[in-house]
């Protein structure tokens, strides 16, 4: 069962706002509503996060992100639509049960850490036990810990405005981990720090996240951070998610030009992986094969070497054309299979930021499962290519457009292949 | 009517005092023994109070009140607080002054007991919020005088009337600064109790009342120098004290006497004010009381609550 399922969430400010949802269902957009004295800020959001997924919800400010995250613990009620939380529908309940479905199953990060400055770290750090019931001692031995596990040790009896922005931010952290509900949320958790503490934070939140295993629904503006720290990311624009899907998915494959435009300037190389750019492997030699086979399939795809892989596909190593075709009588490739270097073969999940230093000693980078398998191969040109920011779409209208340079470039293309 | 100036006649006349008399007449009418019976109360209380400030030597109290300056601030507070109840007692207005304190006192009590409340249902309910403001400003802008009539028919010249139009004029600023100082509580704040399920009653509790105090402090401030001015004036009632020596002062034409009484005032004014002033702008944790609490209870110094 997903941790937190939204279905067809609404909010709409501004009296009859249910006229505006229906409204809204018909058909109408936003500035018609707006005209009609409503403000529309969540429009039909659906969307499952699964256990243990860190899904981000992507927008500008006033894309409706806040009013949504409030709507998955019930701070804003939705106009129309419900939110279920392991199946639990929060957004039908009231008083005493919406107050133990928060206490049980969901805590809160926020932009502007929202620490009570009246109490100490450590009794920050403990409010989460302390509405659920939990005995002092017990909660401030919970509190502790977690504030351990936040990287803050020490400042237990300090006011928070004794800490600096990042340690409050690890308080509000250490708060919500402490109540120990399996859902996180955090609203714009890490924006007001400076970018190299916000850095700090988002690689600890990966780590807590897989050492935890905690659901978390991460609202951000900033796409970098989206997309480090996303399993899954929802692109939302005024009021409406406009894409669901991995980065990976969302740079490669956008859904509208809007998506498009904002993610043109996203560090691509931190974000697409070695499996997103590399080629099936076609020009590959089978290890029972011999060198005139090499030589041939060299040939015919001009390149001057090949991948060599066994019958389950398992990397064997590579024939290079000067060898080859010195010894095109020999029936097998005894004294031809050289081991393919360590650097040069890389895991489908390697960044392509880390690819760049391999790349400038070989040709070609052999990317290679968990299984020892080759599942496809990245040469130097396809990973430059996958750094230009147009779509493949605008590439080939580009190339096209003049068509001496298309088939040169294909030339140079297959001659660096191999 | 060709002779004489046409009387204006466009506005009709509006009878809205004697409206306000007829139906405050029927209002007595129907609640005098109500009110009979609050006034004996507040009478005792006050002058039971007053009775117990004026049992122990004068000079006594005044260490006593110079030690409480001590323990809410520093040294500098109490010593000049003794000064002026030395001065006080010199004049000869100590029992006066002591009337007025208590009435004073017990005013500011019962402006907070009904004024804290309001404010908090005010902060919580726009409704509320907006029905209460117009009736402030009522309280607050009507001439402090005009109190003082219908507290007079309803209660007869006494103390109780006087504290009565004393808690009136007081008031609002206990609603008000109580309301405002629950308003500015950071929302997110108040959202982080909510997401962590505290209920409404915790959220107030553990929250809004502690984040809100320094303005719910300055609220107290400015309801005890209001509640000083207005005893000082319901010694035209009978409200005794040092009002009392005002007036007479006035219908005698006794300078001496009104500068003493006056200055007695200003003396409980300034005491009044830097007390609960500095009780509401200091940070929690660095207080006297709580130092001599650790000292004698002896508890490691954990963290402020």
């Amino acid at each position: 069962m997903p941790a937190i399922e939204a279905h067809h969430l609404y909010k709409v400010f501004g009296r009859k706002a249910h006229d505006g949802v229906k409204r809204l269902e018909a058909g109408a957009d936003t500035d018609e509503l707006k005209r009609a004295g409503l403000t529309p800020a969540v429009i039909d959001a659906s969307f499952t996060v699964e256990e243990g997924e860190i899904f981000v919800v992507m927008g500008l400010s006033g894309s409706g992100k806040s009013t949504l995250i409030r709507m998955i613990n019930g701070l804003h009620p939705p106009t129309a639509g419900h939110v279920e939380l392991h199946g639990e529908n929060i957004t039908a309940a009231t008083g005493k049960d919406l107050r133990r479905l928060r206490r049980e199953r969901i805590s809160m990060v926020f932009q502007h850490f929202a620490l009570f400055p009246h109490r100490s770290v450590i009794d920050n750090a403990a409010y989460g036990l302390e509405t659920q019931g939990v005995a002092k001692e017990e909660r401030r031995r919970r509190a502790h810990e977690a504030l351990e596990l936040c990287g803050l040790t020490g400042w237990d009896d300090h006011l928070p405005s004794e800490l600096s922005g990042g340690m409050q931010q690890r308080v509000g952290l250490a708060r919500a981990l402490a109540a120990d509900t399996d859902i996180l949320l955090m609203d714009e958790a890490f924006s007001a720090l400076d970018p190299l503490i916000r850095r700090d934070m988002q690689d600890q939140l990966i780590e807590l996240q897989q050492k935890l295993g905690k659901t978390i629904l991460f609202i951000t503006h900033d796409l970098n951070e989206a997309m480090r720290i996303g399993d899954r990311i929802a692109m939302m624009r005024n009021g409406r998610i406009v894409q669901v899907g991995t980065a990976e998915e969302i740079l490669t494959d956008p859904a509208n030009d809007y998506v498009a435009q904002f993610v043109a300037d996203v560090d691509r190389t931190r974000v697409l992986t070695a499996s997103s750019v590399m080629e099936p492997p076609v020009a590959v030699l089978g290890a029972e094969q011999g060198p005139r086979a090499a030589h041939k399939l060299m040939r015919e795809h001009q390149v001057s070497a090949l991948f060599v892989t066994a019958r389950d596909r398992t990397l064997q190593g590579y024939v290079s054309e000067n060898e080859v075709s010195m010894r095109l009588e020999q029936k097998n490739l005894d004294g031809l299979l050289r081991p393919v270097p360590d650097f040069a073969s890389v895991s489908p999940d390697t960044s392509l930021a880390d690819l760049f230093g391999p790349a400038a000693e070989t040709p070609a980078i052999a990317v290679v499962d968990d299984a020892g398998r080759l599942s496809g191969v990245i040469p130097r040109v396809t990973l430059l290519s996958a750094l230009s920011t147009q779509t493949d779409a605008e590439m080939e209208a580009a190339v096209l457009g003049t068509s001496t340079s298309a088939s040169d470039t294909d030339e140079t293309k297959e001659a660096v292949r191999g | 009517m060709a002779e004489g100036a046409v009387p204006l006649t466009i506005v009709p006349p509006l009878p809205i005092g004697e409206l306000f008399e007829t139906g405050f007449d029927w209002f007595k009418d129907t609640f005098d023994a109500f009110f009979d019976g609050v006034g004996d109360f507040l009478d005792a209380t006050i002058d039971g109070f007053a009775g117990l400030l004026q049992t122990p030597d004068p000079l006594v109290l005044a260490v006593v009140l110079a030690l409480l300056a001590w323990l809410v601030r520093d040294w500098k507070l109490a010593g000049g607080s003794l000064v002026g109840m030395v001065v006080i007692i010199g004049m000869g207005m100590w029992e006066p002054a002591m009337e007025t304190l208590a009435l004073v006192v017990i005013a500011t009590l019962f402006a907070l007991l009904v004024g804290v409340p309001l404010g908090i249902w005010a902060a919580r309910s726009a409704v509320v919020s907006r029905v209460l403001r117009p009736v402030m400003d009522f309280m607050q802008t009507m001439p402090g005088f005009v109190w003082l009539v219908p507290v007079v028919i309803l209660f007869s010249i006494g103390v109780a009337g006087a504290m009565i139009a004393t808690v009136i004029f007081a008031l609002p600023p206990a609603v008000r600064l109580t309301e405002l100082g629950i308003r500015q509580v950071d929302s997110e704040v108040v959202e982080a109790g909510q997401a962590f399920g505290a209920g409404p009653r915790q959220i107030l509790k553990d929250i809004q009342l502690p984040l809100a105090m320094p303005t719910v402090m300055a609220g107290v401030n400015q309801v005890i120098m209001l509640a000083l001015s207005m005893a000082v004036i319901a010694g035209l009632v009978g409200g005794g004290g040092l009002g009392n020596e005002v007036v007479s002062a006035i219908s005698t034409l006794d300078l001496a006497l009104g500068f003493d009484a006056g200055i007695s005032v200003v003396i409980l004014a300034i005491f009044l004010d830097r007390l609960t002033g500095s009780i509401g702008s200091r940070r929690p944790g660095h207080g006297r009381l709580r130092e001599l609490r650790q000292r004698f209870t002896r508890t490691p110094a954990t963290s402020p609550a």
